[in-house]
């Protein structure tokens, strides 16, 4: 290893950028001051391109299992794809018990698509990275659920989903009185407001940033553990380390995409539900 | 780790995830999943169906029998009493036959004895006219005495 630790893991967090230089010109970032530098003019390739490439396999896979499903007994993938339809639908019909078509295929998506991308995880930290160098891709940041653009760009999706149909649901008006009459009486109405607007900015906030934390700090430890690859015997128990932390991530990568999921359509729910005044 | 437009890619890409996903996977997966939900409940209670209908067709099999059974003792029952009867009315008719037989057989005896007492009794007229003949001779008349004689033979 020729780098310094402290190189290899800033190696290991810098996406791959592409965007706008100060100067006017268009390229991928070089560093990660010059990735700061494009400011909001940039995309990360890489995160994007795992997350689109993962999307797709999602879609893909369970187009060709839904084109060829039938009534009658199910083949391997049908079995799969019908258990994880099945279960998101149970889930969903428990928390949301309004009528809206789109809301269990949205559960769906954001369960599978979050769950392939946190699966990312798994896979060594180096491999893909030293595969993308030897090609001259200078950075390459695989699991997309560790880039805060990516979690919060779903977040904010479900927030304006939250937005739509609360509007769509109570009305502009009705939306307002509730965010002002609520918890407290109506003379509290600025308090109201305030503390409904905190509780309502708070949802695509901890939704996204949940993600990203959970996801970040399991990669941030596979990063050190690999970090531990240098010596012979401290190399066999990075390796025990490794194995013992991804056996542990195997549940949290599930469980945070099932929770991204569910808090989705808890969220969506509340949107259809009118509470009472006060 | 910056904030960039990548939050907006993200978002786009993951509509038209949804998107597809709600136009073209799960329509097709969950109405595949319910026809077959009420393909295996129609079997079921099919199958169920068919096993009341087996259990009727056995109790119906089974008193089919027991009737059959009972039937098959009357007749034996009956035929049993019939071929007793037609001993008992044999062994009537046979008697009846023995003794009218035997009536008969007494009748005739009878008769024939009376035959022979007339013949001896004749005979004994006869004798008697005989002996009477030869002991007064030609002296008496037959016709005349025949009323007397035939008295006697009457007599014995």
């Amino acid at each position: 290893m020729a780098e310094s630790s402290g190189e290899y893991i800033q190696h290991h967090l810098t996406n791959l950028t592409y965007g706008r230089h100060p100067d006017g010109t268009w390229g991928f970032a070089a560093n990660q001051q010059e990735a700061a530098d494009m400011g909001f003019v940039a995309i990360n390739v890489d995160s994007m391109g795992w997350a689109v490439a993962l999307g797709l396999l999602f879609c893909i896979v369970f187009r060709i299992a839904a084109s060829r499903a039938t009534a009658g007994v199910p083949g391997r993938l049908q079995n799969a794809v019908e258990m994880l339809v099945d279960f998101i639908d149970d889930t969903v019909s428990s928390i949301f018990n309004h009528r809206n078509e789109i809301i269990a295929p949205l559960a769906l998506t954001i369960f599978v698509w979050v769950f392939l991308m946190n699966l990312m995880d798994l896979v060594p930290v180096d491999w893909i990275p030293q595969l993308a160098h030897a090609l001259g891709v200078p950075f390459m940041k695989v699991v997309p659920t560790t880039d805060p653009n990516v979690t919060m760009g779903m977040a904010l999706t479900v927030f304006a989903l939250i937005l739509f149909y609360s509007v769509r649901e109570k009305g502009p008006v009705g939306f307002l009185k509730e965010l002002a009459f609520h918890p407290f009486p109506k003379i509290l109405a600025p308090i109201n407001f305030i503390l409904e607007g905190v509780t309502l900015l708070a949802k695509p906030l901890s939704l996204g940033l949940r993600l990203f934390g959970n996801l970040y700090a399991g990669e941030m430890i596979f990063i050190l553990i690999a970090l531990m690859y240098s010596g012979w015997m401290i190399g066999v128990f990075g390796g025990v380390l490794q194995w013992a932390w991804a056996v542990f991530h195997v549940l949290i990568i599930t469980l945070q995409a099932f929770i991204f999921a569910v808090l989705t359509v808890v969220y969506l729910a509340q949107a259809y539900e009118v509470e009472e005044e006060h | 780790m910056n904030i960039t437009a990548t939050l907006l890619a993200q978002s786009v890409v993951f509509l038209i995830f949804v998107w597809f996903c709600h136009r073209f996977i799960w329509p097709f997966l969950r109405q595949a999943m319910r026809e077959r939900q009420k393909t295996i409940a129609d079997g079921l209670e099919a199958a169920e169906q068919a096993q009341k209908d087996l259990e009727l067709a056995q109790e119906r099999a089974d008193a089919k029998l027991r009737e059959a059974r009972e039937e098959a003792r009357q007749i034996v029952d009956q035929a049993r009493g019939q071929a007793t009867q037609m001993i008992e009315q044999a062994r009537a008719e046979a008697r009846e036959e023995g003794e009218r037989l035997k009536q008969a057989a007494a009748a005739e005896v009878e008769q024939d004895v009376n035959r022979v007492k007339e013949a001896l009794r004749a005979q004994v007229a006869a004798l008697a006219v005989q002996g009477a003949e030869r002991i007064l001779s030609a002296s008496i008349d037959r016709r005349r005495h025949s009323e007397l004689l035939d008295r006697l033979a009457g007599e014995l």
